[in-house]
């Protein structure tokens, strides 16, 4: 009988961390995520793993470097504007070729902006963030039990794929208390790293570095690095569907937007307007080819964001001038209720002809 | 025959790239004796920073990472933490440690973390062209102050081992340079101390070696040398300012 209990999805972020084995977390605090490294500081000792509050999130994402150069699972968690200070550190990160897990529980921005919801760091996730030719991968949850399930699928894709991983959460699937199915039964991935620094002790010396003076060396790796994001291109999209197949309108939106639209779909169809929700999981690598299969079939599109609008541009890439895409955002923190979602979707959403069915 | 003098088993056969006279490479060699006698090379990660010494991974043995600009003291922290079993030490110069890298030199002090840190201040950028650095005497010319370092405009030199050893935290500091047969003894048995004490599981550790930078200072080594003397020693006294 598997363990169910109520939590915030940022305490099952730690316990899917706890699950994926993760050997030490480096954090400091910051609304809305602080009950991750809350809770971090008594899961992680009692699992024989490290905690330790940062005086940064700089240093935080250091340590993380340091703890994943010795071949450690590693992870940080933070929010928006601490995630901004961490860019050098995940630049170094994927440029070392280090496995690592960032958990961003965004908020509103920019700026300080506030506690509250948001899912303006898409661009900063997803298209790199900090300098220099890289991809994150990016989980995002839309529940509880998804924060749980997703960490030790993301410390699987660090270490397959070398590189740091995302999950990108807002405050409200952060903060939501939702029942949470611990069932601990996770694949197991070969975790052996010959290249990490743990001492010599009789092999040759390894040294982990991102600092190539050839300019032909510093290009083979980032033709390396390319070729492990085409492979996650093929092989690491997931994304879910809710009432797709024969939809008008298809809503694309993760995180607590999600939610939100998958409400919107139900209304709709109470209304005899076929609408769909399509979710992707990954946002990098964004389920490209299955939007543009899917505008193929003639559905409409929209993305429903709490920011002014970034997946959008991704929707809009994969449908390739295919279909119509629009776009319903609110920012600053605010979240769409279904409501106003349905009514847009009623006015400008649906094509004429269902609108008229409605009428 | 008895050999008298070999290559330190903690180097690689690679050649140092610094400057003819430069310190950099005196106390390379320097930390490979030390951890020849001490016999932990094969159980030590050693962290170097951006700065002229940013190759050193290429120069020492033993396992190595690079940090990012100042962060090396972060990345320790987070390697011994991990393998607390293992030798970390950090090796970083006063632009990497005394400026950019504030924050982590001092709460790795602070927090005592069990790792040993090689500052080398040679009051300069080296790597970058002789800019301003925060340890610069009052006076001294560099390239971003061609008339001097006005303390009006750019205030005066940190002094490193002074504040840390105001914390609780670390267990051993100590200023060093290696001008003389004499201060070469002193510097090779603090760094020696400050190894012993991560051994024996104390504490934080740092050594601030005064140094050179021939280069920039637009001097020979044996000139340099006497300035440090000269210039450096009355801004940084050498000693021990915390034993414990
Ligand atoms: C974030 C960042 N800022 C600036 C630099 C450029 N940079 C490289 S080395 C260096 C200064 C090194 O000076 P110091 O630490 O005194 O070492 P030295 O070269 O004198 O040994 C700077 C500013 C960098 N690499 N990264
Ligand atoms: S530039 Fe200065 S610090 Fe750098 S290697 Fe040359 S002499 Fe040494």
């Amino acid at each position: 009988m598997a363990n169910r209990k109520l939590m915030k999805g940022n305490e099952a972020i730690c316990y899917g961390a706890v699950a994926a084995g993760c050997d030490a977390f480096f954090g400091y605090p910051i609304t809305p995520q602080n009950e991750i490294p809350e809770l971090m500081s008594t899961l992680m000792p009692a699992n024989n793993a490290v905690f330790l509050q940062a005086e940064s999130e700089v240093s935080a994402i250091n340590m993380v470097y340091g703890a994943a150069s010795a071949g450690k699972r590693a992870m940080t968690s933070s929010s928006s504007p601490g995630i901004s200070l961490k860019q050098e550190g995940i630049s170094y990160i994927a440029g070392a070729e280090l496995p690592c897990v960032i958990v961003n529980v965004q908020r509103g921005g920019p700026g300080l902006g506030n506690t509250q919801a948001g899912q303006a760091d898409y661009f900063q996730t997803v298209k790199g963030g900090g300098h220099g030719d890289y991809k994150v991968l990016t989980l995002a949850p839309w529940s509880a039990q998804e924060c749980y399930e997703f960490m030790p699928l993301a410390f699987d894709l660090a270490d397959q794929y070398r590189g740091p991983v995302a999950i990108l959460m807002d405050a409200i699937i952060g903060q939501m208390l939702e029942a949470v199915e611990l069932h601990g039964d996770f694949p197991s991935i070969d975790r052996s790293k010959t290249w990490a620094v743990t001492g010599t002790r009789g092999r040759a010396h390894n040294v982990i570095n991102s600092l190539w003076i050839d300019v032909n060396v510093m290009e083979e790796l980032n033709i390396r690095l390319q070729a492990r994001y085409r492979t996650a291109e093929r092989d690491e999209v997931r994304y879910a569907e809710y009432q797709v197949d024969d939809a008008d309108l298809v809503l694309v939106a993760y995180g607590c937007p999600a939610r939100v639209c998958r409400t919107v779909v139900d209304l709709a169809r109470q209304e005899g307007l076929k609408v769909g929700l399509f979710r992707p999981i990954t946002l990098y690598p964004f389920p490209t080819a299955r939007i543009a299969e899917i505008a193929k079939s003639g559905s409409q599109f929209m993305a429903v964001e709490m920011s002014c609008g970034q997946m959008v541009e991704d929707v809009k890439l994969a449908v390739n001038g295919a279909a119509e895409v629009l776009f319903y955002g609110r920012t600053g923190g605010v979240v769409p209720t279904p409501t106003e979602v349905f009514n847009f979707v009623v006015e400008y959403g649906v094509s004429s002809c269902a609108a008229d069915k409605r009428a | 025959m008895k050999k008298v003098f070999e290559r330190p088993k903690a180097l690689t056969q690679a050649e140092f790239s610094y400057c003819p006279g430069c310190g950099h490479s005196i106390i390379h060699r320097m930390i490979a004796e030390v951890m020849d006698e001490l016999n932990i090379t094969d159980s030590t990660i050693g962290v170097c920073p951006v700065g002229c010494a940013v190759f050193m991974y290429d120069y020492m043995s033993c396992d190595m990472i690079e940090a990012a600009h100042g962060r090396a003291p972060a990345v320790a922290t987070g390697v011994k933490r991990v393998l607390p079993d293992s030798f970390v030490w950090a090796y970083q110069g006063d632009g990497d440690l005394a400026s950019i890298g504030t924050a982590e030199i001092i709460h790795a002090a602070a927090r005592g973390e069990k790792i040993s840190v090689i500052f080398i201040n040679n009051t300069t950028y080296g790597m970058t062209g002789g800019q301003m650095a925060p340890t610069t005497l009052v006076g001294q010319r560099a390239s971003t102050c061609p008339a001097g370092r006005d303390p009006d405009k750019t205030g005066y030199p940190l002094r490193i081992c002074e504040m840390l050893a105001t914390l609780d935290g670390p267990s051993y500091l100590a200023r060093v340079t290696p001008t003389s047969p004499a201060g070469l003894v002193k510097t090779k048995g603090s760094i020696t101390r400050a190894f012993q004490n991560q051994l024996d599981g104390i504490s934080f550790s740092l050594v601030e070696v005064l140094s050179n930078c021939p280069t920039h200072w637009r001097m020979t080594p044996i000139e340099s040398f006497k300035w440090i003397d000269e210039n450096m020693v009355p801004v940084y006294p050498l000693g021990v300012f915390v034993d414990r």
